[in-house]
């Protein structure tokens, strides 16, 4: 329940889960992408149901994760993506976390998380100014007809094999979060038969300001 | 300096002891045990209460009344599950508290051991912070870091669990070397608190506040906590502008004060909830536009603009955008704003509106005054009236402590609080059974004060066992016990919303007997029915200072508190007392 006046800005751009753009280069203005993926919908103008990517330092301790989690569970909020590991400190652990919040209410919560003790720096990442990365490790079905075709997929998308055996092949690619769904889309014709994700880690472009 | 070896228990009666600690509120059980050993050398005084919850309310009514931190002591499990209200509480009302508990052997953490449970999983989300200790070397820094937290920024409780084993002399892991914990020593790299306003704000909310026709001083308990009473006067008399205080800043500014509006909200009075609706500059001070302050949110103050100061940025735009929002402490920030504001030529203030505002205000005072109806000879009593003569017959410096409820409300309106700090009550968990405990907290920290509980039935019911505690350890606070029979303000709502429809609210005068069960705990116990009985009977209670008393007052069923703003309404539906409408 915010006041009328609360408005807020839609400029910062849509994080789409379908965000599956063949455009190439690493950074995706947010205008743009809302554009070339079709995604004009309502709810990015009022603010509402947006992906918002936060990056949390944090003292490494336990517990501290259980503290970050919490607050957003009480809200209700659904973390999509989940990070956490230590920096170049020892003392301290980032934690990369996406959630599907409007950013009126996101707001909010990132001053409650800086509340915490044991977080030391908390930014939300600005679309369009942010490299963000992610692991998949993937089994897939592979035999002698399939094995040709899906190599060049593993080359066209610069992922690596990994693990070879029984008609299974372990693929693993590091990428934007859009690529690794759209190698995930392709190599669904061949079968996935277990796939696992890291949850995306994200730093700021090194020319671009910092959100606090 | 030749090191001094002892065991983890004696560090921490030592680290509280260096920490200023006078007094321990608390209750022994199997997981603390090794630290109530080194509490019978310790100057500490230790009171020992009844229930955990009672400890926990007693710190809180120490830290309200003195501004340092209440400290409790329980064990593990159930000791600790008890303190999770009492945390909630003063996690609400940002009061300064260090909660210390017992856990179970380290090595049983996680193993269902007896008497265990997550202490700090559980208060996570009810404290500003908590510790789990896992080394006893690091006990005498903890401590120190838990007082810090608790008092600095925006106060609130802090827990610190400790297992039985890192305090326990049999075992090889409580043994450290001593040492006198330093801010230095802090390992507190995320906690920054906010000090002073940025100087472009202050310089813009000066130019607002200046500016402004019908300005309102706004403020909350963060005036209280920041210490800022003297600075509150200044920026007040400085710019001629009316002042409402909140259900916790009550006190904070004097009721005598010509410029003093009382409290909005709720069950606030008709001129202070009005002119907030018509303000256009509301000047927010330590608050936090709680939902029972500001009404339906869509009609409140629909024409003001606002200057928020507080110490905390996620109360910032958090239910109301500020036109200028002010992260600091409101002491340092009020300071601020006065030298900018002495800056303003006195010529350029829009004097002539000023003092209609003010004639405004004055004209709905005399309109709307708060009323009730005496109650006629055989009719149960008013509990406005027994309020007033209390309130007349008693130090003007007393201090006066609530539970929840009607008489919580019917207190805040009649008294007449000339000084800060005498008001002590649960505002924003609203707490029932709150009044005793914090009495007795408060009556520790302050021997020397009066200390009046005003309570309800309903809530003496919850923690009356306290007094217990009272007798005992000869804590002699007074208890003026509203018994209306029922849970009154559910019932008043069940009443006004619910069609009269009276659901599980009835709790019956004469069961239990209040006299009866008073005087079975140690007190001196008197029961008035009329109202020219009830002078009598306070200036008996007034006179007896070696033990506590409880007075019973039988009053009117029926009586509801207004004005009221019902849930749900903005605060211009406000509905005044009957009789005035």
């Amino acid at each position: 329940m915010l006041s009328g006046d609360n408005a807020v800005s839609g400029d910062n751009a849509a994080r789409t889960r379908q965000g599956n753009n063949a455009v190439g280069g690493d950074v995706l203005n947010g205008d743009e992408s809302v554009r070339l993926l079709g995604l004009q919908d309502k709810s990015s103008e009022a603010g509402m149901n947006r992906f918002h990517t936060v990056v949390a330092t944090v003292d490494n301790k336990p517990g501290v994760l259980a503290r970050v989690a919490g607050l957003f569970a009480r809200r209700g909020y659904n973390i999509e993506s989940l990070a956490v590991a230590p920096t170049d400190q020892d003392k301290f652990s980032r934690i990369t976390f996406t959630v599907d919040v409007a950013s009126s209410s996101l707001e909010q919560v990132v001053k409650q998380l800086d509340k915490l003790i044991n977080v030391v720096e908390i930014h939300e990442l600005e679309p369009g100014q942010s490299i963000e990365r992610e692991l998949m490790l993937v089994v897939v079905e592979v035999n002698t007809e399939t094995r040709h075709n899906l190599i060049d997929l593993v080359y066209d998308f610069r992922a690596r094999v990994i693990d070879e055996g029984n008609g299974r092949i372990m693929l693993a690619l590091t990428d934007r979060p859009e690529q690794i769904l759209e190698f995930e889309k392709h190599l669904r014709e061949y079968g996935i038969i277990k796939l696992q994700r890291t949850g995306r880690v994200a730093m700021h472009m090194l020319d671009a300001t910092v959100l606090k | 300096m030749t090191s001094i070896e002892m065991n983890g228990g004696q560090a921490l009666i030592k680290a509280l002891d260096r920490e200023g600690v006078e007094v321990i509120f608390g209750l022994p059980g199997g997981a603390i045990l090794p630290v109530y050993d080194p509490i019978i050398e310790s100057p500490i005084r230790h009171v020992l209460v009844r229930h955990e919850q009672g400890a926990g309310h007693m710190a809180e009514g120490y830290a309200h009344v003195t501004g340092r931190p209440g400290v409790f002591m329980i064990t593990s499990g159930p000791g600790a599950t008890n303190a999770v209200t009492p945390l909630c509480d003063a996690f609400m009302d940002s009061v300064p508290v260090v909660c210390i508990t017992g856990q179970v052997a380290y090595a049983a953490i996680g193993t269902d051991a007896f008497q265990e449970c997550d202490t700090t999983g559980i208060t996570l989300s009810v404290t500003k912070h908590n510790f789990l200790v896992t080394d006893a070397q690091d006990i005498p820094r903890i401590i120190h870091e838990a007082f810090h937290i608790a008092t600095t920024g925006r106060p609130g409780p802090v827990l610190v669990d400790i297992p039985k084993d890192i305090v326990d002399p049999m075992s090889p892991r409580s043994a450290m070397t001593w040492y006198e914990a330093t801010d230095d020593m802090m390992d507190l790299a995320g906690y920054k608190p906010a000090t002073v306003g940025d100087q472009e704000l202050i310089e813009r909310a000066a130019r607002l506040i200046s500016a402004s026709e019908r300005p309102v001083l706004y403020v909350g308990g963060g005036v209280l906590k920041g210490r800022a009473v003297a600075e509150l006067a200044e920026l007040a008399e400085l710019m001629q502008v009316p002042v409402v205080t909140t259900l916790m800043a009550r006190g904070a500014f004097p009721d005598s004060h010509p410029l003093c509006v009382g409290m909005p909200g709720m069950h606030g009075n008709y001129t202070a909830v009005t002119a907030m609706q018509h303000s256009d500059m509301l000047i927010a001070l330590g608050a936090r536009f709680d939902d029972r302050v500001t009404g339906r949110l869509d009609g409140f103050a629909p024409k003001a603009k606002i200057v928020h100061v507080d110490i905390d940025a996620a109360e910032l735009h958090k239910v109301r955008r500020a036109d200028v929002a002010i992260q600091g402490d409101c002491k340092l920030v009020i300071a601020q704003l006065l030298e900018e504001l002495r800056n303003i030529p006195s010529s350029s203030l829009p004097h002539g509106e000023r003092e209609d505002w003010l004639q405004q205000i004055w004209e709905w005072q005399k309109r709307y005054p708060l009323v009730y109806k005496q109650s006629e000879p055989g009719e149960f009593l008013k509990p406005q009236h027994v309020l007033e003569v209390l309130r007349d017959s008693t130090p003007s410096d007393t201090i006066v402590t609530s539970g929840v409820g009607q008489h919580q409300m019917w207190a805040s309106q009649y008294w007449k609080f000339d000084h800060p700090y005498t008001w002590v009550n649960s505002g924003g968990l609203g707490t029932m059974g709150f009044s005793i405990p914090a009495a007795i907290g408060a009556k520790v920290a302050k021997p020397d004060k009066m200390v009046w509980a005003v309570d309800g039935d309903g809530n003496f019911q919850m923690t009356a066992q306290e007094l217990v505690t009272a007798s005992m350890e000869r804590i002699p606070i007074k208890v003026a016990l509203f018994n209306n029979a029922y849970l009154g303000m559910v019932r008043q709502w069940q009443e006004m919303f619910y069609r009269e429809r009276y659901s599980e609210v009835y709790l019956s005068y004469d069961v239990p007997d209040y006299v009866k069960w008073a005087e079975s705990m140690g007190c001196v116990a008197l029961r008035v029915e009329a109202s020219e009985d009830v002078a009598d009977a306070i200036a008996q209670a007034n006179d007896i200072d070696d033990r506590p008393v409880v007075v019973e007052f039988r009053t009117s069923a029926s009586e509801n508190v207004y004005p009221m703003v019902p849930s749900g309404r903005t605060n211009s539906e406000i509905l005044v007392d009957p009789s005035q409408r």
